[in-house]
């Protein structure tokens, strides 16, 4: 082309050294781990990689994994959902506050996330004496790797629909109301639609993150093999027992995750043209 | 409030969110006060002041500080490069920045201590490197007990091992709050500058950094406050030393493996005091910083 220089860009030389520049970082820094799991995974071939799948700890493993994303994602989806309805459909006082309020999980350690339940249904916390007289366990089992879960990916989806139900404004929703619509016409029929692509990016965030959260979980599973052990501590308890191949084939399944994940989400903002989403 | 809702659904929403949040978050929350409250002053000190706790508060904070920091450089380089340009790959390079979100933190964790021991694919490369700068050029002081540490281990099982997994988890929240800011920045204010005879350099120090700034500064914040709770990532490569390696979540973890739950509390509490005071200084800076360049 002869169009005049362009004055604001580069020149080639810069812009061929920023490029090389951040697909070296973006290379080493995040393509060589994802790179290394799956190398270290078959490392001693597909038998060893097979064993380590299939053996029961690690089945029961993935088995715990796939219940507690089964229950915390839609519970916190529902939740996602409400909170949008309310912060982005009415103005009431408390409102910013209510919005810093549902972010407080992303400021709080998953650590801290585990360590402040087990201070509500530890042995020794404020319900530990009723749960044990009840014969109920909620520590050291399934409901607590479940509540902590929920705690650390409680954000995900509200996140995700506030700003998009807060450009969509009220109009359509207020244009139903007028022609006789009832609440949950309004939901399904109006709202719904337009929400459905963010709704569905929230929920498949979540959902890694519900597999994948590790942290919380340590704190309040007990680490008992077999039992309460997710995928990630699984994970662990195979590296710390220098099961390295072992390890990284239960890490490979969760890595496919992340792989699945990310391809999903490049497909939706295609479909969706939905771009610049923060997530965490 | 005079005005009546035409959309329903209001009392239904905000009793089902205060009750789910209060019930999952709020309470707990609360209890963790509660139970670090119980111990004494004296205590509170006691514990604030031990010297695995200072060692490991300063690992934390530095470590994380000093990781959002590169993680924004990096960040807006590659935020520049995805928006400006257009290059074979931008696509796939442009999913690949979200995968530390992605991927599980133990799957991380386990992976970059994979890469970065002193046998590991890049490892071995800091351990030769760093073994040379010891031999032929040793700095002394506390710069050259780290060249030693790294050239025998690699960047695994040090404090440089933290920081890695600690940018890791940081560079994806910088590029992604950076992103759309600089999609909208208009091309005119650019061109005026051009045309005034600036160059391209002035431009981006005069004209576009100013205007990034405020979203640079969110990047960071946002890079650091997960840096400061993560534990998945770092526990692996960090070894856990105490007094060497040992971050705050790994403290607390310890605390609780011998059932000390006060002290967990305490230190769990101020910690989020601490992180909290910073996201609101950080957060009051940044509205000056607005209200400065409006």
């Amino acid at each position: 082309m002869s169009s005049p220089r362009n004055v604001t860009t580069e020149s080639l030389g810069v812009k061929i050294l920023l490029i090389g520049s951040a697909c070296a970082v973006l290379i080493l820094f995040l393509v060589l781990p994802l790179i290394a799991v799956f190398t270290e995974a078959f490392r001693q071939g597909a038998k060893v990689f097979m064993d380590a799948l299939t053996e029961p700890a690690a089945m029961s493993a993935i088995k715990l994994t796939l219940i507690t994303a089964a229950i915390t994602v839609p519970l916190n989806t529902v939740f996602g959902l409400a909170a949008a309805w309310l912060v982005t459909k009415f103005r009431f006082r408390g409102r910013s506050l209510l919005l810093s309020l549902i972010d407080l999980p992303f400021a709080v350690s998953p650590v801290i996330a585990g360590l402040v339940w087990m201070l509500v249904v530890g042995s020794k916390g404020w319900l530990g004496p009723w749960l044990s007289d009840h014969n109920l366990q909620i520590a050291f089992d399934t409901p607590g790797i479940v509540i902590a879960t929920i705690f650390v990916t409680f954000p995900f989806v509200a996140r995700e629909l506030i700003p998009l139900m807060e450009t969509q404004g009220t109009d359509e929703e207020e244009a139903a109301v007028t022609l006789g619509a009832r609440g949950w016409q309004v939901f399904l029929h109006v709202t719904l639609p337009n929400i459905k692509w963010g709704l569905l990016y929230g929920v498949l965030l979540c959902n890694a993150r519900a597999m994948g959260e590790f942290g919380a979980v340590s704190v309040i599973s007990g680490h008992i093999r077999g039992k309460t052990n997710t995928l990630p501590l699984q994970v662990e308890v195979l590296y710390n027992e220098y099961q390295s191949s072992a390890a990284f084939a239960c890490a490979s399944l969760l890595a496919l995750l992340a792989l699945l994940t990310l391809g999903l989400k490049t497909l939706i903002e295609r479909i969706a043209g939905h771009t610049g989403a923060k997530g965490h | 409030m005079s005005r009546r809702r035409i959309i329903p659904g209001f009392g239904l929403s905000l009793g089902y969110t205060i009750t789910y949040l209060s019930v999952i978050i709020l309470i707990p929350l609360l209890a963790l006060f509660l139970k670090a409250s119980k111990v004494g002053w004296d205590d509170w000190v006691k514990i604030l002041t031990s010297r695995q706790l200072v060692a490991a508060a300063k690992l934390s904070f530095g470590a994380s500080a000093l990781a959002a920091l590169l993680s924004s450089f990096l960040g807006l380089l590659i935020a520049w490069v995805l928006v400006r340009y257009r290059f074979p790959g931008r696509r796939l390079f442009d999913a690949v920045v979200d995968l530390p979100f992605a991927l599980p933190t133990a799957v991380a964790g386990i992976t970059l201590t994979q890469i970065y021991n002193y046998k590991g694919w890049i490892g071995q490369y800091i351990a030769q490197a760093a073994g040379w700068l010891k031999t032929h050029h040793d700095p002394g002081g506390w710069l050259g007990d780290r060249l030693g540490e790294w050239a025998e281990k690699g960047a695994a099982y040090s404090s440089l091992g933290v920081f890695i997994a600690l940018l890791f988890i940081g560079l994806p929240f910088v590029v992604r709050t950076l992103q759309p800011v600089m999609e909208e920045l208009p091309k005119d204010i650019e061109e005026a500058a051009a045309c005034l005879g600036a160059k391209r350099w002035t431009i981006f120090r005069r004209v576009i950094f100013p205007a990034i700034l405020p979203a640079l500064i969110t990047g960071f914040t946002l890079a650091f406050a997960r840096a400061v709770g993560e534990y998945g990532s770092v526990i692996f490569i960090s070894g856990n030393l105490p007094l060497k390696t040992e971050i705050l979540p790994s403290l607390i973890i310890a605390q609780l493996e011998q059932f000390k739950y006060e002290t967990a509390a305490v230190i769990a509490a101020a910690m989020l005091i601490v992180s909290f005071a910073l996201l609101f200084l950080i957060n009051l800076l940044q509205r000056r910083l607005n209200w400065r360049t409006r």
